[in-house]
Order: C-alpha cells, then structure tokens, then sequence
C-alpha cells in the first residue's frame, strides 16, 4: 500500500520526505539556513560592515560582564603585571612621529658630504627591483583616510560581547568573519567538487586513455598529503589573499569526488536508460550530463557538503598562520590568531564569539551532512 | 607475496615522476623566479644572474628538471636558503622531536578509539550512541586551533600542571616533561573522528553472516563481539593507521608550532614563511614516497591478518 503510493513520486520527493522525518536533519538545516542568510546580509552590507571601525575602548567587555569600572582587564593582568591594554591606549595619544626624530650627527655628515654618497649606496639600483608591498600601502592609506576615527572620550566602555584591542565590535567582526570563512568555504568546495566531478565523469564515461590520465593525476594528488600540499602551494603563490585560499583548497581537495563520480559513471555507462537515450540519438555529452548527472547528483551534494565542511576548518587554520587573509580583512581564523594573544590578558570574550559561531554552524552543517546522506541514499544502514 | 610487492613498486614509479613534476612545476613556474626569491628585495642585476647560474636557473628548462631528479635521487637537496643548513641533516635532526610526540600519541589514540568505539557500537542505535555520535561531531567541528590554545592556558599557563612550552635535550626529559601535554591535546582532537572511523568499521561486520551463525551457535554477545567481530574490524583499523602514519607526522605541526618542538612539522611552516623552498621541495618528494611506501606495508597487513585476501 505505502510502497504503491509512493511509486508515482521521484527520488528527490522521497528523499525529502525521508528527510523531513529526520529532526536533528532539519534543525541543522535551519540553522544552516540562517548561517547563509546571515553571510548573504553581511555581503550586502546590511550588517556588520562597519566592523573595522574602533567603536570602543581597547578590550572593552561585553555589557553584562561587569567587572571594576576602573581595570577592565581584571585579574590576571594585575597578578603578571601585564598591564598592556590599558597602556597602550595611553601611549596611542603620545606616540612620537618619525618625523620628530632628530638625527643626531646630521650636521657633521653633512660637513663631510657623506650624505649624497651614502644616499646613492643605500638606494637600490633601479634594477627591476620594485616594492613588492607598494600596491598595497597605497589602498590602505587610501583606506584610512576614509575611515571615521572615533575620539576617544565618545568610546563607548563596553559592547555587546566585548571588544577587541583597538576597541572594534567582537560581535561584528565575528559576523564579518563568518562572511569571510563561509564563502571562502563554499567556493573552496565549489571549484574542488567542480574539478572533481567533471575529471570522474569524463574518466569513468570515456575509460581507455582518458582514465589512465585521470587516475595518474589522481594518484599523485592522492600521493601527496592533504596539508602539505595547501602549505606547499601557500609557499609558491605570492598573493595572500581570499582568492589564493580559494584555489589552494580547490587544487587539493577534488580527489574524493572524483573517485566517488567516477565509480558512478561507470556503473551508470552500462544502464539500460543510457543505452535508451544512445539508441535514439543522443550525443555522448548529453547522455553525459542531462541523463546520467541527475542520477548522481546525491553523489556529488553529499560530497560538496563534506567539502564545505573541510575547506572552512582548513581556511581557520591557514588564516591562523597568516597564509590565508590578509591583515585588513577578518576571518575567524585571524580572530583565533588575536584570541591568542588576548588569552594570556584574561581577555576571552573574542576566543569565545569565534569557536561559539564556528562550532555551530560547522556543527549544523555536518550533521546535515550526515542527514543528506542518510535521505539520499536509503539503502545506506548506519 | 614478491611478485606482487615488485609489481607494485613498479607501479610506484609513474606516480613519483608525477610528484616530482608536479612540485618542479610549483616551484619552477607558478612560485616566479627562484633567484628573485632568494635574493631579497635590494639585489643588483649582477647578484641576481650569479645566484640564477649558481642554481641552474640559466640552463635549459629541461636540463632544471634532470638537475631536480638527480637532487631527489641521490638525497640532496642542497642546503636551506635562510640558515645554510644541509637539507638532509634538517631531516635528521626533526625527526626524533617529531616521534616522540607523534609515536605515543598514535599508540594511545587507537587503542583508546577501539575501546569507544567497541562500547558505542555495542548500544548501537540507543541514545548513548547517538549522543556520542552528536557529541563528536560537535568536537570535530571545533577548530583543532581552539583546544590547542585553550588546553595550553588553562592546563599549562593557569594551572601550572604542565610547562608551557618547550624542549630539552635528553629523550626521557622530553618524553616525561615536555611531550605529555602535546600528546593529550592531540588525543582530545584526534579522539572524535578516530571513534566515528572505528565505529563504522566494528559496524560493517556486525552484519555479517558468520556473526548471526556465532549467535546461532549460542555464544554470548561478549564473545561475539571481541573474538568474531573485533578481529576482523581490527584489520580495517591497522591498514587506516599504517597508511596514515606518513601524514600524522606532519598533522603534529600545529602542536609543535605551539609547543616550540623542534620536529618536522614546525620546520614546514618555518620554511613556508621563509620562502624556503629546498626544503619544502625536499618534504614534498619524500613524504609523498613515504605514504606510497606505507600504503604498500598496510596492504601487506591486510593479507597477514586476513589469508582470505588476495593480492593481485
């Protein structure tokens, strides 16, 4: 009876109704869901994006964490002596510009002419030499000149959860590091799912040569550990930056698709409905990705999912060593590398904001991995 | 059993040419010029043409790539570019720090994923299961970075049970003093995906056909599950952590980063901020031989601890 209504529905009907009936499945996809509305929010402007703005006194805590008005960094900081914060904030409104220093033997240099001399040494031949930072101190001096600094006395002495140590928003930076982490995340898995599906299908449709060459490249990406290879291409790619993040986790991380598509497609190769749709003339290319592709598209989510999965815990990390974004831009992983520093202060309400948002959106999104799989692909006991 | 071994070897050489294309690619093409690289940002043209003959780099594309595999077969990779120490004596001096943490860790971790994974598959589908399913999840979706820097303030910096960082000379000191606060981090993280590997492996034979004839027999579930089952799920489990071995190495480099241990790890990412690439070239090559190598030992396993495959 049940088996004979549901025979009218296709399999993506079914799987979602299996799906349905999963609870952790849907309340990860929701939270899933509001994740990316939160990224898509924030990458419109929406929110958070006047994150870099100092907004507050340097490690300002959260409002409901109330501690005495005149030491806002309690405890430890007064047991090691470790009063830096607060110092430096201080010191901020009296640093000496380079301007003001005054060379000390400029005169008796200048008696003996050594100064035209030694300007010529110092200076590089104009070789092809060039300052490889020029581009770049540039926009950020462009930068600062836009920003609104706010004086000190406006500072507010607390946040909703804290501040860091120039006193910017924890809770913004976090959202726009969310931004930064998922969507490098996302296209990470993209391009690797991409490159991967696309070499399985071909390998495993065509076979013969085509298969050979795949599985070589395949092998000796598969040779290589994961992490060395990200650090090995970190090394030779100038360019630190978002996009560099991208295309490393996409050239590493496609072997598993691959291997998963490609088994596909040569299973599927032989099916009757292939050999229906070569006998009434379709071409290779379309029985390819219009008939056989939507049968393995469970395949290939799943897959992405893990991937994204993957690629934002591997972006933390490369942020983290100062391989992934650059100074200017925030990602939890450069929140983490901050959160460090922090700790040792007392300082905890930053570690906390960014392993809070990470754990529970890359804890949604594997277990709604985990309930993808479980829908998509009944025959699957545990 | 040798034939099979040297077939396999054989077939070890296309996939190695390929690593060693592929890092000379990197390294060659896509990092720009090396002898801008090394020569630094103020650099005269004639400085930067010495150190281009001095590397080869004026020769021939082709004539680079056989200086390149004359370097990864007699092992020498010359010397590191920023501290003029030989490459291979890099290797042999890391090593020893890198083991002392990775080797009890690697021993610990296993036993104790078998022995969570033996009691979360005997409640198999019951709340426990599912809770500590959840539970690891959740532990894996925590960054590794996380439970490094908390695990160091807290039980190092704040309690005191543990230094904070550090490494000595003598292996005991090391092994006693040093690695034990490493070594249980890297049980923390590792503990999650290992339990959830080995649960899906105890898992995969608990529905086999000579598990529902043991209980026919009328055996107990004790002797079921320990003297059928587990041995055939250890099988899977030797072969993961055999062939994984190469890459544990290298995964110990956050710890060793934050642990000032001078192992191989720590000396990857130095390099990478470096820039310097003789020795990431030298990492790269062998470590990649090394995985071939141990993947080839964890099929061998598997034939010792299981006649019924064959090895073709």
């Amino acid at each position: 009876m049940n088996a004979l209504a549901e025979q009218g529905k296709g399999v993506w009907t079914l799987a979602f109704n299996r799906f349905l009936a999963d609870r952790v499945g849907v309340t990860s996809a929701v939270l899933v869901v509001l994740g990316l509305l939160l990224v898509l929010a924030s990458l419109l402007g929406l929110v958070a994006s006047q994150w870099s703005a100092e907004v507050a006194i340097g490690h300002a805590p959260p409002h409901w964490f109330k501690k005495q008005p005149s030491e806002p960094i309690g405890g430890a900081s007064s047991r090691s002596g470790l009063d830096k914060a607060a110092l430096s904030n201080k010191q901020q409104a009296n640093t000496p510009t380079l301007t003001d220093v005054v060379d000390p033997i400029e005169s008796e240099m200048r008696q003996i002419g050594a100064y035209s001399t030694l300007q010529s040494r110092i200076s590089p031949s104009p070789t092809d030499v060039q300052d490889p930072i020029a581009n770049e101190f540039a926009a950020a001096s462009k930068k600062l000149g836009q920003q609104r600094i706010v004086p000190m006395a406006e500072r507010a002495q607390s946040t909703p959860w804290g501040a860091d140590k120039w006193g910017r928003d924890v809770l913004d930076k976090t959202i726009k590091g969310a931004e930064t982490s998922i969507l490098v995340g996302l296209c990470a898995a993209l391009m690797a799912t991409l490159i991967g599906s696309l070499l399985g299908a071909f390998s495993g449709w065509y076979g013969g040569w085509v298969d050979d060459i795949s599985n070589w490249i395949y092998n000796v990406f598969n040779a290589i550990p994961g992490i060395l290879l990200i650090l090995a291409i970190a090394a030779v790619l100038d360019s630190k930056g978002v996009l560099s993040v991208v295309i490393i986790l996409g050239v590493t991380g496609w072997t598993g698709v691959y291997r998963l598509v490609r088994g596909e497609y040569l299973k599927h190769r032989e099916r009757d409905y292939v050999r229906a749709a070569y006998a009434i003339g379709a071409s290779p290319l379309r029985r390819m990705f219009i008939h056989v592709l939507p049968n393995v598209s469970h395949v290939i989510l799943v897959q992405f999912s893990l991937l994204t999965v993957s690629c934002i815990k591997a972006e933390v990390i490369l942020s983290f060593l100062g391989f992934g974004v650059p100074v200017d831009g925030v990602s939890w992983g450069t929140m983490l590398t901050e959160a460090q520093n922090d700790l040792l202060l007392g300082i905890w309400w930053q570690l906390a904001a960014a392993t809070f948002a990470m754990g529970l959106f890359v804890t949604a999104l594997s277990l709604l991995t985990d309930a993808l799989r479980d829908a998509l692909d009944p025959k699957l006991t545990h | 059993m040798a034939a099979y071994v040297i077939r396999r070897l054989w077939q070890m050489v296309p996939t190695m040419a390929g690593v060693i294309l592929l890092v000379f690619f990197l390294f060659n093409w896509v990092g720009g010029d090396p002898a801008y690289v090394l020569a630094g940002l103020f650099s005269s043209q004639e400085q930067i043409a010495s150190i281009r003959k001095e590397l080869g780099l004026d020769e021939p594309i082709w004539v680079q790539l056989l200086i390149f595999v004359k370097q990864v077969l007699i092992f020498d990779f010359g010397s590191s570019w920023t501290t003029g120490e030989k490459v291979s004596q890099i290797f042999a001096t890391r090593l020893p720090a890198s083991l002392t943490v990775v080797g009890p860790l690697l021993i610990i971790e296993t036993i104790i994923g078998v022995v969570i994974a033996v009691a979360v598959s005997w409640v198999r589908g019951s709340w426990i299961d599912r809770s500590v399913m959840i539970l690891c999840t959740t532990g894996m979706s925590i960054s590794i970075l996380v439970f490094i820097i908390v695990g160091q303030y807290l039980l190092a910096y704040r309690l005191n049970w543990f230094p904070v960082q550090g490494w000595g000379e003598s292996f005991t000191t090391n092994l006693l003093v040093y690695a034990p606060l490493p070594i249980l981090l890297g049980l923390v993280v590792s503990i999650a995906p290992n339990t959830r590997l080995f649960r899906s492996f105890i898992l995969d034979e608990i529905d086999q056909d000579y598990v529902r004839t043991a209980r026919a027999k009328g055996m107990n579930e004790a002797r079921v599950m320990f003297i059928h089952v587990l041995r055939n799920a250890m099988i899977p489990v030797i072969t993961f952590v055999i062939s994984n071995l190469p890459g544990l190495l290298l995964g110990a480099f956050l710890l060793e980063r934050f642990f000032g241990i001078p192992g191989v790890g720590r000396e990857i990412i130095l390099a990478v901020e470096r820039s310097d690439f003789p020795v990431i070239k030298a990492v790269t090559v062998y470590v990649a031989l090394a995985t071939m190598v141990f993947n080839l030992i964890g099929d061998l396993l598997y034939r010792v601890a299981d006649p019924r495959i064959q090895l073709r």
